[in-house]
């Protein structure tokens, strides 16, 4: 067997393949849920009213997305040009420290949230830059810094809310103070529980999408990740793309940390991501890597999630079926896009 | 046709056809060899000849037709049955490994997996045989990796003779070699078929299909447009069946040259593995000028062209342009400086294959106040420039929005060749322009040349190709080992003698001198 490239897929294959992988996703979830033993159909719609059932489902479902849109966005800018930060869950922890360093008394009222935005944002960009640094001076591959980077981080969190940042109201919790309350980021409409990060989301979606088509930086950042070579005849500076390219990716993951303590939590505690970062990178792939797509997919994994949550309540069916379902639907959706163009010849 | 003249065919295709998409590479084709006959497999780059081997070969299968060897259907799509049916192959690239013997590389993959006595004295024995027999001189004990290419080509040849190929397939072999090397592989040849074997020798450089092949079969888009005996043709009727029609490549006429722009000053750069920097080179570049570069490849062509396109630094020696040396040389600063650069290769180095026209055409040129400002790109500006390039360099596509690895060769080097002439170059590199084009564009992209030094522009042109350098340039060096020979003006130097300084031959104290 082999694959024949497709030079110009019709609409049919390029609207049937991904349908067809979303049947294929449904179908693998009723068969989980009839596994772990509860009705496959009501299992399904358990998922879809759990995740926008309600006007409090679908807020659930929009505050989980916030995180999501910004680690999304993360990976689609590096994995553009071929930057493979593995690292977003790091730089989300680094943006989440600078909301609570900055939001816990240190400053005035009206400063507060722009000053620690910043900071998170830099230290998301700091993070990173030791990484691509090293892959741009000494080759060093930077699948692997990011990714160990990861662990560090979170045991360095660790280390500071069992020490220097430990709440000493806290009851012994290893967590750090509530920020005060002119570092917390205000509802969208008041009463309801969607916060500022979401809309800051938006935007940044947005943004990045400018950036990549309307801005010299984000051609040489297209041009860097298709072809290095051609980049770099062609006059561009690669490296200082790259490092570029390494600081936007990691202010944008901090911004997912940074959004959740000052949106959400109000507090950091070592729960704060249940893998935001990770999830980012399939966020991202199903979107294939554009802005705006990272919205809408960050949108429906976060869905998957909040509708999992609310039927395993109701069906005593495991949360991992969650996990389990985000893993399908990447696999069944990366297949669907390679099928879209190209076809399966035998021989 | 006779039993006796049937017996004779050793190889008939019957119809062989094969599409990729909507191209039709072959057409129905069909051929014979006979028992101790050179055929020669004439045709235009993209006329389908690899295609045909390919199929033959087992590595692509044919949509429709057969294969026959020695009588006997061979199974499509199969290497393997090819080689066992004799049928030894010759790639444009060797499959050899460098850190293994000759020997080693002569029977590896010959011997089964449990064969514990290594039988390395037979096979010592029977490669030295074939060696004689075919008066391919090579040291059975030296590595791969040290040898020239021609030497690497015999031990290609003796690759195939040694599992008992009765068929040599020689996909393009001079196109590495010196003149006098690919005379001494012609004399191989003529050995090999007065023992009886059958050669299909791949090409599109006439004289050498003249002098070696007997038969001729020409192949143009995918068909068979001709099958003449090379006793009752010549060059010409060759030519025009080959490009389908009366063609003449333009030669750029005498003039006489202006300020020398860009000069080298007993430049080095560091050798890369194999391929050997420049060694203590010193040359200049005059406006109005066509400098010619030869030499085979890997001979140091690429670190000149690095050099001069902004990617390297002279390692020693001083690089000046106009009379200054560069200062933070670079691939930027080198467009600035009014340097225009046509890559050797163009889809990887001087175009972006997912990158539509517009975005291609400003790869170079993207940050100037035309195409940015501030950080914002100006699209329908970039847009309009794209449109311009395709109408004045005749660019044959759907529109400015096409991703660029749709176009063909020819047609994406017309961008690339616009692209590097729109701000007007002072100079221009030009490292193998029309290597892989039909005769059309290579027509086309070599008139634009020699505008361009009309113009005042001073021009390297890097080429494999003598019968190019000797037609475009106005001086000619010749490159070797990294060693730049003097220059010759044009007419002065004959094709012989190049190919003796591309041997190495006339660098006082070289390695290679005679």
């Amino acid at each position: 067997m082999r694959l024949e490239p497709i030079a110009n897929p019709t609409t049919a294959r390029r609207l049937g393949y991904p349908a067809l992988a979303i049947l294929a996703t449904l179908a693998v979830a009723a068969l989980l849920a009839r596994i772990a033993g509860a009705d496959p159909l009501a299992a399904l719609g358990q998922i879809a009213t759990g995740a926008l059932g309600s006007k409090l489902a679908i807020l659930e479902t929009l505050n989980r997305a916030t995180p999501l849109i910004f680690t999304g966005l993360a990976v689609a800018v590096a994995f553009r040009a071929k930057l493979w930060n593995i690292g977003a869950e790091a730089q989300l922890y680094a943006g989440a420290i600078m909301a609570v360093v900055l939001g816990t008394g240190a400053l005035g009222s009206p400063l507060v949230l722009p000053v620690s935005a910043l900071a998170a944002l830099l230290a998301g960009a700091m993070l990173l830059l030791g990484p691509v640094l090293l892959k741009t001076r000494l080759g060093v591959d930077e699948v692997v810094t990011t990714l160990l980077l990861n662990f560090i981080m979170l045991l360095f969190v660790s280390y500071l809310l069992e020490g220097p940042m430990k709440d000493p109201m806290g009851m012994g919790w290893p967590k750090s103070a509530a920020l005060t309350p002119e570092a917390r980021l205000p509802r969208i409409v008041d009463g309801l529980r969607l916060h500022w990060g979401f809309g800051l989301a938006l935007i940044a979606a947005v943004l990045v999408w400018l950036i990549q088509i309307r801005t010299t930086l984000g051609f040489e950042i297209r041009a860097v990740g298709q072809s290095p070579e051609a980049a770099r005849f062609a006059g561009m500076p690669v490296n200082a793309v790259l490092v570029k390219t390494a600081l936007l990716s990691g202010g944008l993951a901090a911004l997912a940390g940074w959004s959740e303590v000052a949106g959400l939590k109000g507090h950091l505690s070592q729960d704060l991501s249940p893998g935001f970062g990770y999830t980012g990178i399939i966020v991202a792939m199903l979107a294939l890597l554009h802005p705006l797509g990272v919205v809408l997919s960050a949108l429906f994994v976060a869905g998957i999630f909040v509708g999992s949550d609310a039927m395993s309540r109701a069906a005593g069916v495991p949360t991992y079926i969650a996990d389990m379902l985000l893993a399908t639907a990447l696999l069944f959706m990366v297949l669907a896009i390679l099928l879209t163009r190209v076809r399966v010849v035998r021989g | 046709m006779t039993a006796e003249e049937k017996a004779q065919v050793v190889l008939r295709l019957d119809g062989i056809t094969k599409r990729f998409g909507a191209l039709t590479a072959n057409d129905t084709i069909n051929l014979t060899l006979r028992q101790g006959e050179v055929v020669a497999l004439l045709g235009e780059n993209g006329a389908g000849k690899t295609t045909l081997m390919n199929i033959l070969f087992g590595h692509y299968v044919a949509d429709a037709g057969g294969v026959e060897v020695f009588g006997h259907p061979l199974p499509p799509g199969n290497p393997r049955a090819a080689l066992a049916a004799g049928v030894g192959m010759v790639h444009q690239h060797f499959t050899l490994a460098g850190n293994l013997s000759v020997l080693d590389n002569i029977t590896l993959g010959t011997k089964g997996l449990w064969s514990l006595g290594s039988g390395k004295s037979a096979a010592r024995a029977k490669v030295k045989a074939l060696s004689r027999d075919f008066g391919l001189v090579v040291d059975p004990g030296a590595k791969v990796g040290r040898l020239s290419v021609g030497e690497r080509q015999r031990v290609e040849i003796l690759k195939a003779l040694y599992r008992d190929a009765r068929i040599l397939i020689l996909d393009e072999p001079t196109a590495v070699l010196t003149p006098q090397e690919a005379e001494a592989l012609f004399a191989t040849l003529r050995r090999a078929t007065a023992l009886g074997l059958s050669v299909i020798f791949i090409s599109h450089k006439l004289h050498e299909v003249m002098s070696i092949a007997d038969r001729c079969v020409v192949l143009r888009h995918g068909r068979v447009v001709g099958e003449v005996d090379t006793h009752t043709t010549d060059k010409t009727q060759l030519a025009a069946l080959m490009v389908g029609g009366e063609l003449t490549l333009p030669r750029a006429e005498a003039r006489t040259p202006g300020a020398p722009l860009l000069s080298l000053e007993r430049v080095s750069t560091p050798d890369r593995g194999a391929v050997p920097g420049l060694k203590d080179v010193s040359l200049s570049l005059c406006a109005g000028q066509i400098t010619g570069l030869a030499g085979v490849s890997g001979n140091g062509q690429a670190a000149l062209a690095d050099l001069i396109a902004g990617l390297a630094l002279p390692a020693s020696g001083q690089l000046a342009l106009r009379g200054s040396a560069v200062v933070g040389w670079s691939p930027r600063v080198a467009l600035a400086m009014g340097v225009g650069r046509i890559p050797e290769d163009r889809h990887h180095t001087g175009s972006i294959a997912d990158f539509d026209l517009t975005e291609n055409a400003v790869l170079e040129a993207y940050r100037t106040p035309r195409f940015s400002r501030r950080g914002w790109m100006d699209w329908r500006a970039a847009r309009r420039f794209a449109e311009e390039l395709i109408k004045g360099y005749d660019v044959r596509c759907p529109g400015p929005d096409t991703r660029i690895r749709l176009l063909s060769g020819g047609n994406m080097q017309k961008l690339i060749l616009g692209r590097a002439m729109a701000p007007d170059p002072a100079i221009l590199l030009a490292n193998q322009p029309v290597r892989g084009l039909d005769v059309g564009a290579i027509a086309y992209v070599q008139s634009q040349l020699i505008s361009a030094r009309d113009r005042g522009a001073a021009i390297l042109l890097i080429s494999e190709d003598l019968d190019e350098i000797m037609g475009l340039s106005d001086v000619i060096h010749v490159v070797s080992q990294g060693r730049l020979s003097p220059a010759f003006p044009r007419g002065s130097v004959a094709v012989a003698d190049l190919g003796l300084w591309m041997a190495g031959q006339g660098f006082e104290g070289g390695r290679h001198a005679a």
